[in-house]
């Protein structure tokens, strides 16, 4: 119930404040760009496996635009109720921490999927032109909201960190391209610690969500990726009680 | 409603509250009064449950704050200091969200919002965002946060804080027309408010409760409940080891021109300074009693931090 009411509340912040507008036009039109090219490059040259190669190159791309997305969206959420002195009162009233923590990463995904969903414009304006494997293009889009969630938490937890929106909003792009960023040069990594880089890597566990399969260790990997940022969240915010800061 | 026994707040080396003990009885209107950095908002924050005790026990309507936290908060009215708000929510969005927070039954929660639009006059500006509301509004919105849900227990803290007169005087009499059932606890270090709105009052300092009861019990308390004002054509060093030696006076001090003689309560010190000035032949302009301002019983308790007797 108090969950829910969180969620609207932020459902309302967000719709109130152009940001989101913004933000979704930007990524909408860089998305649909993309689609654009990908597909253009693929009917030029392409041709061997239109279907699949398509959308996996799609889903990366907009994978990375997710990325630069979440942050702006994520920041606000903590951030600002310590700026103005709203967690405290938050805090007085009769709902649980738990339910503040998760009605905003609820608000905060939904937004997200929405935006996303914006793009599903793209199969279905390719299924008038040629067959879509309709499967393997929403087991991608299952695949990037399970990334959204992660990012989301990761965001919720910076935000929680710090009373300043640009901080968090910085910090989170800090924390999530070291989670992209981890195993790039592995090269320059021991035999030894590869595989483990690999497996906490963000983005190697999209890989076969784009090519339209679902492996449960990925699935796996982002909902504990997503539980432990919420955890810690919440655990920062008892600490924070018991040290008695806001 | 309220009981707090020996409550202690440490936060690292800094102990903000040491052993405050007090109670609230249901329907008592009680002000909490004490210099900036007492200690009122800490212990405040302690009852709503923004954070727990160190030590101590907190009991809200006969439950305890740290093991029935959710009870607890839904039996209080909390006003914050500066009370904060949502900048992008209209005045009504945001009283609704509250309603849900407090897990008014759905049936009810535009009544209950109504409800408070109406008591805290608030009915001009329903439908405008609460970030351009003027600040005497935003204070009327705090309060009206608090009443929501009609919670018996109302702890506000320092409501009237950078208002102008004219919006003092409204929230003040809005607190007053609280009284009944509700058992408010409301914190100032304006003194003149605490006298008007409340029959008891609890003076903390330094982390301790220093002073407690009515204006007139803690003026009795001091020992020290009158004060009489003269003001005598004579020369000064002559009046000044004249008013000493009046019978009943411990302590004269010249304030502007006039001379404040302190003395018990229960010593006829002005018919004695008019038989002494007309003895003396000296012209009297001036002769008044004055019962002790809280104003004054507060500096002297803050001052000598004594032991609630």
């Amino acid at each position: 119930m108090t969950t829910l009411a969180i969620v609207r509340k932020e459902l309302q912040l967000y719709f109130t404040s152009p940001l989101v507008y913004v933000l979704g036009a930007v990524f909408l039109a860089l998305s649909g760009y993309l689609f654009y090219t990908n597909l253009h490059w693929f009917v030029l040259y392409g041709g061997m496996n239109l279907e699949r190669g398509l959308w996996e190159i799609q889903f990366h791309d907009m994978r990375r635009l997710l990325l630069f997305l979440v942050p702006m969206l994520t920041m606000r959420l903590l951030a600002e109720e310590r700026r103005l002195g709203t967690l405290e009162l938050l805090w007085t009233y009769p709902l649980r921490d738990g339910s503040i923590v998760f009605g905003k990463y609820l608000a905060c995904l939904a937004v997200l999927a929405l935006v996303i969903a914006g793009t599903l414009a793209y199969p279905m304006l390719l299924a008038r032109l040629h067959p879509v494997n309709l499967p393997a293009v929403l087991t991608g889009y299952v695949g990037l909201l399970l990334l959204a969630s992660a990012f989301v938490a990761c965001g919720l937890f910076v935000s929680s960190l710090t009373d300043s929106q640009l901080v968090a909003g910085a910090a989170t792009y800090g924390v999530l391209l070291f989670f992209w960023l981890l195993n790039w040069n592995e090269a320059a990594v021991s035999d030894g610690a590869l595989p483990w880089l690999r497996v906490l890597s963000l983005f190697d566990h999209f890989e076969v969500f784009a090519q339209g399969g679902i492996d449960t260790r990925d699935v796996a990997y982002f909902g504990l990726f997503t539980l432990c940022f919420l955890c810690v969240t919440l655990l920062g915010f008892e600490s924070r009680r018991w040290r008695g800061v806001r | 409603m309220i009981e707090v026994r020996d409550l202690h707040k440490r936060f690292g080396a800094v102990e903000a509250v040491r052993g405050v003990s007090f109670r609230v009885e249901r329907g008592e209107i009680v002000g909490f009064l004490g210099p900036n950095g007492a200690g009122k908002t800490t212990t405040m924050r302690v009852l709503t449950g923004v954070f727990p005790p160190t030590s101590g026990e907190v009991r809200i309507a006969g439950r305890d704050v740290m093991r029935d936290s959710l009870a607890c908060r839904r039996a209080i009215g909390y006003f914050p200091e500066f009370a904060p708000h949502y900048p992008e929510l209209s005045v009504v969005g945001y009283l609704r969200f509250v309603a849900r927070l407090k897990r008014i039954e759905r049936a009810r929660q535009g009544a209950a919002v109504d409800a408070v639009v109406e008591t805290c006059g608030l009915a001009a500006v329903a439908r405008r965002r609460v970030g351009t509301l003027s600040k005497g509004f935003r204070q009327r919105l705090g309060l009206a946060q608090a009443l929501c849900g009609d919670p018996p227990v109302l702890i506000l803290d320092e409501p009237t804080v950078g208002l102008d007169p004219g919006q003092v005087v409204e929230i003040r009499a809005l607190i007053h027309a609280l009284r009944g059932d509700r058992t408010v606890l409301f914190s100032s270090h304006v003194l003149s408010e605490v006298e008007a709105v409340c029959a008891r009052v609890i003076v903390i300092a330094r982390g301790r409760v220093v002073g407690e009861g009515t204006p007139a019990d803690l003026g009795s308390r001091l020992g020290r409940r009158q004060r009489v004002v003269v003001r005598l054509d004579a020369a000064p060093v002559e009046v000044a080891a004249a008013l000493a030696e009046v019978a009943g006076v411990l302590e004269v001090t010249a304030v502007a021109g006039a001379w404040h003689l302190d003395a018990p309560a229960d010593e006829d010190v002005t018919g004695r300074v008019a038989d002494l000035a007309q003895r003396r032949g000296w012209r009297l302009r001036e002769l008044r009693e004055e019962v002790l301002a809280l104003e004054e019983i507060f500096l002297e308790l803050v001052r000598d931090d004594r032991p609630p007797s």
